[in-house]
């Protein structure tokens, strides 16, 4: 059997999740680079653009749902990479409190942005 | 059936005469996916100058992209995106029980893949950076 390598405990909910958020990231992801490189050309990009852009609702809610899943995945994938090589007690602890915040500040931040592109605040 | 390995310390690059496709696997995964959790902060920081200014947004923006080196950043950032979407494919195949046996090979054909898509990006990623 071939072997399997993994910074996951298979079956948990963070290997659960993990897989979910990635299962929609691996699309939206590639939507978001060929929308800005190859659609749109990144040294184009204005304010206005942007806004044009933020202030349809589906694209504004697709934006947001990104923020999240992205950020839940790489704060987790961040957090088991490092119980994976091998942070216990209350290191740990303190590492997932610190991943924790930084994650909860990276949201209200992307939030704030996301918001300053529409016309809702 | 299920079989646990005590593969030792993955991180002893010492040992990479060692490393099997799996393993490969898992390092470039990882390393992809430390710079791409960085990349989300820096550029949450670049994006928050929309809230000085219109003006600062566009300003910054597009002074980043008339740099050369921000440009082949860009590139690099491709590449690392392209092979952590299909490795992820890769592993979520896997984990849904299709392909194991044939891990290795997906392994090299995720490669194969990022370095085509990369290098057919690189003349869009560049387009007007030198005048």
């Amino acid at each position: 059997m071939a072997e399997r390598y993994s910074s996951f405990q298979r079956g948990g909910r963070r290997w659960l999740w993990q897989r979910i958020t990635a299962a929609f990231l691996v699309v939206v992801l590639a939507f978001h680079f060929f929308l800005l490189h190859f659609v749109h050309h990144a040294d184009e990009v204005t304010f206005a653009m942007s806004q044009g852009r933020m202030q349809e609702l589906t694209y504004f809610s697709l934006m947001i749902l990104f923020l999240l899943t992205a950020t839940f995945h790489g704060v987790n994938g961040v957090y088991n990479a490092l119980i994976n090589m091998g942070v216990e007690g209350s290191r740990k602890k303190a590492i997932g409190g610190v991943l924790a915040v930084a994650g909860l500040l990276l949201i209200v931040q992307g939030t704030r942005v996301a918001l300053a592109m529409t016309n809702l605040v | 059936m299920s079989q646990s390995y005590n593969r030792g310390l993955i991180e002893d690059f010492g040992r990479w005469r060692e490393f099997s496709a799996g393993m490969w696997a898992w390092v470039f995964h990882k390393f992809t996916g430390w710079v791409l959790v960085g990349y989300l902060f820096t550029h949450i920081a670049v994006l928050s100058t929309a809230l000085t200014s219109p003006e600062a947004y566009t300003t910054t923006i597009q002074s980043l992209e008339s740099l050369l080196v921000v440009r082949l950043l860009e590139v690099g950032l491709l590449a690392v995106a392209v092979f952590h979407i299909l490795n992820g494919l890769r592993l979520l195949f896997v984990d849904l029980g299709i392909g194991l046996e044939s891990q290795d090979k997906s392994f090299y054909a995720s490669l194969l893949l990022t370095g085509a898509i990369v290098i057919a990006s690189v003349p869009t990623f560049l387009a007007g950076v030198f005048g």
